[in-house]
């Protein structure tokens, strides 16, 4: 167990390191910093001074180093577009990413794993057949035709929710939350439903696969053999063996609500980090780029590993290696 | 035949498919005494292990029973509702699966597997249920079944979690155990075990067994009575040592000859020419004929030998080693 | 009839009782895969209303009342025409209506189809033919290259393809001269979309190459000093055909809607060669003022082509390979 979650953790690291490469890269290869610093009117003897303040005379190796360490301190150095320190907006802008991300999630978790449940259940049932070729539409569906479509009901025409923006935010200790106003919890809802719906149609299909899977298995055939109630067939057998891989897939799929909250905050004009980063594509904003690659990164491999270890707690044969009976 | 703890009349199963409506069953009829092991002996794919999920309810869509009836104890149990018939599994009708490596499951322990079978069934307390286990363990030869209740399958040789199996069939003291070919998967060596303990336990308590096997040796030490199938129909039905002694159906002596160990008395092991007929291309007249050496033009007309056609114990029109056929040499 | 074909038959006299069709064609209609195709609604709806977008696409010069991209024929007066009522002050009637600079919306859909469809079948094709090589040489040569490029596959794969689509993109337009970033847009997206998205078919590519790999044919060959590769690639490819079919179809779906979803973020195909993407983009803006048909219809367009797309995908999958369902 020890042995595997170090090869992991390796592993994680390895990927971190071709990803800071490729942020690197950015920096050195894209366009050129100093153009991009200072304006028309420059010296030569400006040109110089900036390139020693960054470090760009010193060979590929030292420089991939430095901006290794500057990184893993959060130093992602200055935005081109807004000239302030890319980790300060960063910073600014992760709670509001995060509070969506997290309610998406849950949104897409609750809903996906149930309806992922009824629809094996009742396999041949009107609803789940119904549930299941909406699904099919769901998932052919472009997120951000979603996003529209739900202002387009809720917003312009009903006028019961907001179409853009946070709401009204409290700071509660340099973390600013829209949790805590009504104003801030109903600009949530669409944002949220958006985000989360391409995720939960993808648990929901995962968890039907799986669980119609596990409901051909022997075991299942014998427990209905021995006489047990329906519900613990279901539920106690065979939802708990579906969950073993549910779990990577689920797991894998929060993080991508993360890199999906791009397209959302666009759509909604929410003032998270997805947008930040689309704006800097646009105008080519290499550091804050560079930063949200590394940021998302970070938290992709972060997740992995967690879910690497969830498996652990859930499948007895895996813990089997620290040696229990035999 | 009232006191027969499973009887089963001219069951049909049917699977409609895209071209046709196969039968995988067509027209079985047998009893089983209480007390008494039958056991059904075929090829696969001959009907066998459809049989037995069919008395115990348990049969996949699309397959279903069109035809005939099963009595468990002299009632009618193969129309009963789903919620009616789930409270007879495993309390009336227990049942041992083939592949004991995946007929538990790996994700709870084997103590609250047959805890929770005896809380449904026997309505004791958790308590009760755990001690009961230990004591079901223990009488299936686990060794130290106070300390393995809490491991789990994986954590169990192939014939240990047999037993586990066996345990789990017969915790709810079914009157009738259906053990659906329950030592194929197994090494040769746990084989003979298994159905020792299968064959204990059920004679102790006087449970009946419709033993499903393609296993001429484990039929000859096992059973009292024999059901032989193919292609859906009985070929041939009797007690245990008339049928293997003195088969009386062509198939039947065919099949006696492809077992090395029923077979031992003979100079060489011969085979049964061709394969069992794919269902929806059975030939017309009787399923065996065009493998049959002693096949007349009779045989390939319809309708069909059934053993209520014939003499009651092999649906043949030209029975080997009958009275008659000897008297005639 | 050879001694040996008559045998055959005599074992299967069940299969010969079917009248085997003569021509090409009728063993392909006889086919368990047409018989799938004719017996699926979905599969011919879909096929149906995907193949009416992709020839409206090719024929949209001779289907479009007016080249939207022609200044000479715009009139701002059209603007914001409703669809289907003629303008206040020219008159003129529009079947979808017009946008805010008085172009056709019907028209605008038409070419905008065509870029779509460009780009995402160019990226498909592009990441297949990549993907097919690397699979190949990753199958084939082994050791460390095969490391390497899966390696990166892996990598790749952690994350989810619209973002590194969105990465490459930023990067090629930072590498791109400012003068030439709209000219170029439309590559650059073929090549991110591309990019992002040819790691499916390296592994099942590689998958198939090793199987062959360890035939002994190709050890045999080999052995003479035939080139294997070319070999390979001959009995490799007939194996991958339907999962690469496969996955180019569901890929395809997935690209269309990249494209879309890169021009809606503004950073896909630019306003003065707008896609459906970018023409949703556009009328989003319109969308609180109440012409919500200049959003609606390029809106709709791409939704009955991402949906068609990928339920004919879908339908593939499960039509080639009933195990995966």
């Amino acid at each position: 167990m020890l042995a595997f979650v170090l090869r992991r953790v390796f592993q994680s690291i390895i990927v971190l390191l071709v990803v800071g490469l490729v942020a690197f890269s950015m920096f050195t290869f894209v366009g050129d910093p100093i153009d991009n610093m200072l304006g028309q009117e420059r010296t030569q003897a400006d040109i110089e001074r900036l390139r020693q303040q960054l470090g760009l005379d010193q060979p590929f190796v030292v420089q991939y180093w430095n901006f290794l360490q500057n990184a893993a301190q959060g130093n992602f150095g200055v935005s081109y577009r807004q000239g302030r320190p890319v980790s300060e907006i960063l910073l600014e802008r992760a709670p509001a990413t995060l509070e969506l991300a997290a309610v998406s999630a849950l949104f897409a978790m609750a809903l996906g794993i149930g309806l992922g449940v009824f629809t094996a259940i009742r396999r041949d049932g009107v609803a789940s057949n119904l549930i299941m070729s909406i699904s099919l539409i769901g998932v052919s569906l472009p997120t951000f035709l979603i996003g529209i479509l739900l202002i387009w009901v809720f917003a312009v025409e009903l006028s019961w929710l907001p179409s853009f923006g946070r709401g009204e935010v409290v700071q509660v200790g340099g973390w600013s939350t829209g949790f805590l106003t009504s104003s801030g919890l109903k600009a949530l809802i669409l944002p949220a439903i958006t985000l989360g719906l391409y995720q939960m149609t993808l648990i929901m299909r995962l968890v039907r696969s799986e669980m119609l899977e596990v409901l051909r298995q022997d075991y299942i055939r014998f427990a209905r053999a021995r006489g047990l109630r329906e519900r613990a067939v279901n539920f106690r057998h065979a939802l708990k063996n579906t969950l073993v891989p549910v779990i990577t897939v689920t797991g894998l799929q929060l993080g991508a609500i993360i890199a999906f909250a791009i397209i959302t905050e666009t759509v909604f004009q929410w003032p998270g980090v997805g947008l930040l980063f689309i704006n800097a594509i646009q105008f080519v904003d290499i550091p804050v780029m560079a930063a949200y690659l590394m940021l998302i990164s970070v938290m992709f491999v972060g997740i992995n590993l967690i879910v690497d270890l969830l498996y652990f707690a859930i499948d007895p044969r895996l813990r089997a290696g620290r040696g229990k009976g035999h | 035949m009232t006191d027969a703890v499973l009887s089963v009349r001219d069951l049909v199963v049917e699977i409609p498919t895209r071209h046709a409506v196969l039968k995988p069953v067509d027209g079985v009829s047998f009893d089983i005494a209480p007390g008494e092991i039958l056991g059904v002996v075929g090829e696969s794919g001959a009907g066998k292990s459809m049989t037995g999920n069919a008395v115990i309810g348990l049969l996949d869509r699309p397959a279903h029973i069109s035809g005939g009836e099963i009595l468990l104890k002299g009632q009618r149990i193969d129309n009963l509702p789903y919620a009616r018939m789930r409270k007879l599994r495993g309390a009336e009708i227990g049942m041992v699966f083939q592949d004991p490596l995946t007929s538990l499951n790996p994700l709870l322990t084997i103590g609250d597997q047959l805890s929770e079978t005896m809380i449904e069934h026997l309505g004791i307390s958790q308590a009760e249920a755990r001690k009961r286990a230990i004591a079901a363990l223990d009488e299936v030869g686990i060794p130290g079944a106070a300390d393995r209740i809490d491991s789990y399958p994986h954590e169990f040789s192939g014939g240990m979690r047999q037993r586990v199996v066996i345990a789990l069939a017969l915790c709810a003291e079914p009157s009738l155990v259906i053990a659906d070919e329950p030592t194929t998967a197994l090494d040769v060596s746990v084989q003979a075990q298994i159905i020792a303990l299968l064959r204990r336990l059920c004679r102790e308590r006087d449970t009946s067994v419709m033993l499903i096997t393609h296993d001429m040796g484990v039929i000859a030490e096992t059973a009292d009575r024999v059901a032989v199938v193919y292609a859906g129909r009985l070929a041939e039905l009797g007690p245990v040592a008339e049928v293997l002694g003195r088969p009386r159906h062509p198939y039947t002596e065919g099949l006696m000859g492809s077992t090395p160990a029923a077979s031992a008395g003979r100079a060489r092991l011969h085979q049964i020419p061709g394969s069992m007929p794919r269902l929806g291309h059975l030939p017309p007249g009787c399923p065996f004929h065009p493998r049959c050496p002693k096949a007349q033009d009779d045989c390939r007309a319809d309708p069909a030998p059934t053993l209520a056609a014939c003499n009651g114990r092999a649906a043949c029109w030209h029975p080997v080693n009958s009275p008659e056929s000897e008297a005639a040499e | 009839m050879s001694d040996a074909s008559q045998g055959a038959s005599r074992h299967t006299d069940a299969s010969a009782e079917k009248p085997t069709p003569r021509s090409r064609f009728g063993r392909a209609w006889e086919s368990d895969f047409a018989w799938k195709f004719r017996h699926s609604p979905v599969a011919i709806i879909a096929s149906a209303v995907a193949l009416l977008i992709v020839l409206a696409a090719i024929f949209a010069p001779l289907i479009a009342p007016v080249d939207p991209f022609d200044p000479g024929a715009l009139n701002l007066m059209n603007g914001f025409t409703p669809p289907g009522t003629p303008n206040a002050f020219t008159n003129e009637t529009f079947l979808l209506g017009t946008d805010d600079q008085g172009r056709d919306v019907f028209s605008t859909i038409l070419y905008g189809l065509r870029i779509s469809l460009f780009v995402g079948v160019s990226a498909v094709l592009f990441a297949m033919v990549l993907g097919v090589t690397l699979g190949l040489i990753a199958g084939y040569v082994g050791g460390w290259v095969d490391t390497i490029i899966m390696r990166i596959a892996d990598i790749q794969l952690t994350f989810p393809s619209i973002l590194v689509a969105m990465l490459i993109f930023g990067i090629a337009k930072g590498v791109t001269p400012v003068g030439y970033r709209d000219q170029m847009a439309i590559w650059v997206l073929i090549l991110a979309i591309g990019l992002s998205d040819w790691v499916q078919f390296a592994r099942v590519v590689r998958g198939a190459t090793l199987v062959q790999a360890g035939r002994e044919y190709v050890q045999a060959a080999r052995l003479i000093g035939r080139k294997g590769p070319a070999i390979m690639l001959r009995h490799i490819l007939p194996n991958v055909l339907s999962p690469v079919l496969v996955i180019a179809t569901i890929s395809l779906a997935l690209a269309i809607i990249a494209e879309a979803t890169l021009s809606f973020l503004g950073v896909g195909a630019p306003p003065t060669q707008p896609s459906l993407g970018t023409l949703i983009r556009i009328g989003q803006g319109f969308l609180f003022s109440g012409e919500w048909w200049i959003l609606f219809f390029p809106a709709l367009t791409l939704l009955a082509l991402a949906l068609s797309v990928n339920l004919l995908g879908d339908w593939l999958r499960d039509a080639l390979n009933p195990r995966l369902k």
